[in-house]
């Protein structure tokens, strides 16, 4: 009897450590399956942001040995006038661009989730196309776009009487002529991402409301938005880092990326990411550069940080 | 209950309804211009090639197309070696391509589908390296590529995103929801190999996803330009938005040439986003949504 017992229990026993050691065999098979984001991540992201923040603190023109710096770059920065006018310019083309072209998306959103609306594939499939294109096709086409003598939109103008603009050639249009073309490629990827947001609120609390007398605008302000809020929020984020980086369309459309003048008439046109590049590789300060992206990373922080902060309260409740 | 509902006007029950039929004909002014205007760069760009510079800054423009393709097609073969950047583009996407399903489809398969220890905390890191911008790391990963060789080859342009957060996240999103776990447990009874299990259980079933997330990467990678502009250095390794971008300079003057130069590098795109838009465009709803 008591022998017996014991058989059992080291029979249950030596189960137990066979479903232990399948266990653990599978799992070996999954840290293998998630292994090469880790590896890939650790060569080509960790190490080089910890690398970049070293290389912050030296003086290095990439070929002859570092020279320890301290903070020498980044009091530079804190008054070097090129590289505040470049912030000037990315936090403009934010305004100017990203914040109209999140509103014009969510309007549409709006439109097209309405019920009533026929045709959503279409116009979905119609507003997204320019997403999907080369920013650097897309610029040589604006580019022609925007020609000042001859251009389509300056005929355009003419025809309404008008006179020409010289979209790309002057400092006070190049940056209204860059927020344009954002717009035009990046509205329909927003609009697509409000619409998601909306097709996912519940129709019955919709239902629920109107049986209780809600109002269009009730619903609106109480249930659409509200329930909107974190997809707004997480896209928001998104297009801070976005535009804070934001290289293709600028510098091809402030003269492209051969010219010797980075940011076209004035610096009008140049964007940190384009002073960044310029001053790694073409001036090949790689230090100096490498302490832009560092401020450049703390102001993106701060913006989304300070517009969480802001958007998490909640004016309905 | 059933009545009101049913009495309520076709469609007004349930999103908001937006206004009167004059109201109605408004929202379809202010959708069918925005369209429109989203439209007409793209038509300009047809009709544009295939004029001469000449024809493009009469006034009024030329709004139809001319005769002038076969000319503006041999100066762009001229001006730059197009072909062999097309081609440049679409290995280097399909290769990328092909990796991204092969290592995301992996790793979302391991996140979903097996409990291991570290791996809520492993998959939180994975997620936060998604708003870690790309321009951090971009002068020191400059230098990894110089210290492995890589310059001037398009390693750095296949290789670091094979298994990519965003790729990983998506990957896992979908197994978790559309795989059931019998699946796999039935095939683990007939003692079939975890290798095989992914392969002959799980890829079928996930094909969808995989579309997706293929047509996603390929676009991204086939207009992808500051990194190729960094890497590439012989003009025969170029792909086409870096070729595109030296255009400017080349053949400043001849612009049906640069515009048909662009309409190369967009329209093989466009085609297939208009082919493939409904599949396309659910799946990004699909992810965005579900990683709010």
């Amino acid at each position: 009897m008591a022998t017996q017992t014991v058989s059992m229990d080291a029979r249950a026993r030596a189960q137990d450590r066979r479903v232990m050691w399948r266990e653990a065999r599978r799992n070996g098979w999954a840290y293998l399956f998630i292994s090469p984001f880790y590896l890939l991540y650790a060569v080509f992201g960790i190490f080089p942001v910890l690398y970049g923040l070293w290389l912050s603190f030296h003086k290095w023109d990439g070929i002859s040995p570092m020279q320890w710096n301290a903070a020498q770059n980044y009091l530079k920065l804190l008054t070097d006038d090129i590289w505040w006018y470049t912030i000037y310019n990315t936090i403009w083309l934010f305004f100017g661009a990203t914040v109209p072209q999140l509103c014009l998306a969510l309007l549409l959103a709006f439109i097209i989730n309405s019920s009533t609306i026929r045709g959503k594939d279409f116009f979905r499939a119609a507003y997204f196309m320019p997403i999907v294109c080369s920013a650097v096709a897309v610029s040589l086409i604006f580019g022609s776009m925007f020609g000042e003598r001859y251009g389509m939109l300056n005929f355009a103008l003419s025809a309404v009487g008008i006179p020409p603009v010289d979209w790309l050639g002057s400092a006070a249009w190049l940056k209204p002529s860059i927020a344009m073309v954002t717009v035009w490629q990046w509205t329909g990827y927003s609009m697509i991402i409000f619409l998601a947001g909306l097709q996912a609120i519940n129709l019955e609390l919709y239902e629920a409301a109107r049986v209780d007398g809600a109002r269009t605008r009730d619903v609106f302000w109480h249930i659409t938005m509200p329930l909107l809020r974190p997809v707004i929020l997480f896209q928001v984020i998104l297009s801070i880092i976005g535009a804070m980086q934001t290289f293709d369309l600028p510098v091809m459309l402030a003269g492209g990326t051969q010219s010797s003048a980075p940011g076209g008439t004035d610096r009008a046109g140049l964007v940190a990411a384009v002073l960044l590049y310029w001053t790694a590789f073409k001036y090949t300060e790689f230090g100096y550069a490498a302490a832009m992206s560092f401020v450049l990373f703390f102001l993106i922080i701060t913006f989304s940080y300070t517009y969480n902060r802001f958007q998490g309260r909640n004016p309905t409740e | 209950m059933a009545t009101t509902v049913q009495s309520r006007p076709r469609g007004g029950g349930g999103r908001d309804r937006l206004a009167g039929p004059f109201g109605m004909a408004a929202l379809y002014v202010v959708l069918a211009g925005g369209a429109l205007l989203t439209a007409f760069p793209f038509y300009y760009m047809l009709v544009t090639s295939t004029h001469r510079t000449s024809e493009i800054l009469r006034i009024p423009p030329p709004m139809w197309f001319g005769a002038a393709l076969q000319q503006n097609y041999a100066e762009l073969l001229d001006a730059l070696p197009f072909w062999a950047s097309f081609w440049n583009s679409v290995a280097i996407a399909a290769v990328h391509t092909v990796l991204v399903l092969l290592f995301c489809s992996l790793g979302g398969y391991g996140f979903a589908k097996f409990r291991f220890p570290g791996r809520d905390a492993l998959f939180a890191f994975l997620l936060a390296t998604l708003m870690v911008p790309g321009f951090l790391g971009l002068i020191p990963v400059f230098i990894v590529f110089r210290q492995l060789g890589w310059i001037d080859t398009w390693l750095p342009l296949i290789i670091p995103g094979i298994a990519n957060a965003f790729g990983i996240f998506w990957m896992r999103q979908y197994i978790e929801s559309s795989v059931p776990a019998e699946l796999m447990d039935a095939a683990r009874i007939d003692g079939a190999h975890e290798v095989r299990i992914y392969w002959n259980v799980i890829v079928p079933v996930i094909v969808p996803a995989l579309a997706a997330l293929a047509i996603l990467t390929f676009i991204g990678k086939w207009n992808d330009f500051l990194l190729p502009l960094l890497i590439l250095k012989e003009e025969e390794k170029y792909t086409l938005p870096v070729a595109l971008s030296t255009l400017r300079s080349l053949r400043g003057s001849e612009i049906g040439v640069q515009i048909l130069g662009a309409t190369g590098a967009i329209l093989p795109i466009l085609v297939v986003f208009i082919s493939a838009s409904r599949q396309f465009i659910s799946g990004i709803t699909a992810g965005a949504v579900k990683g709010v």
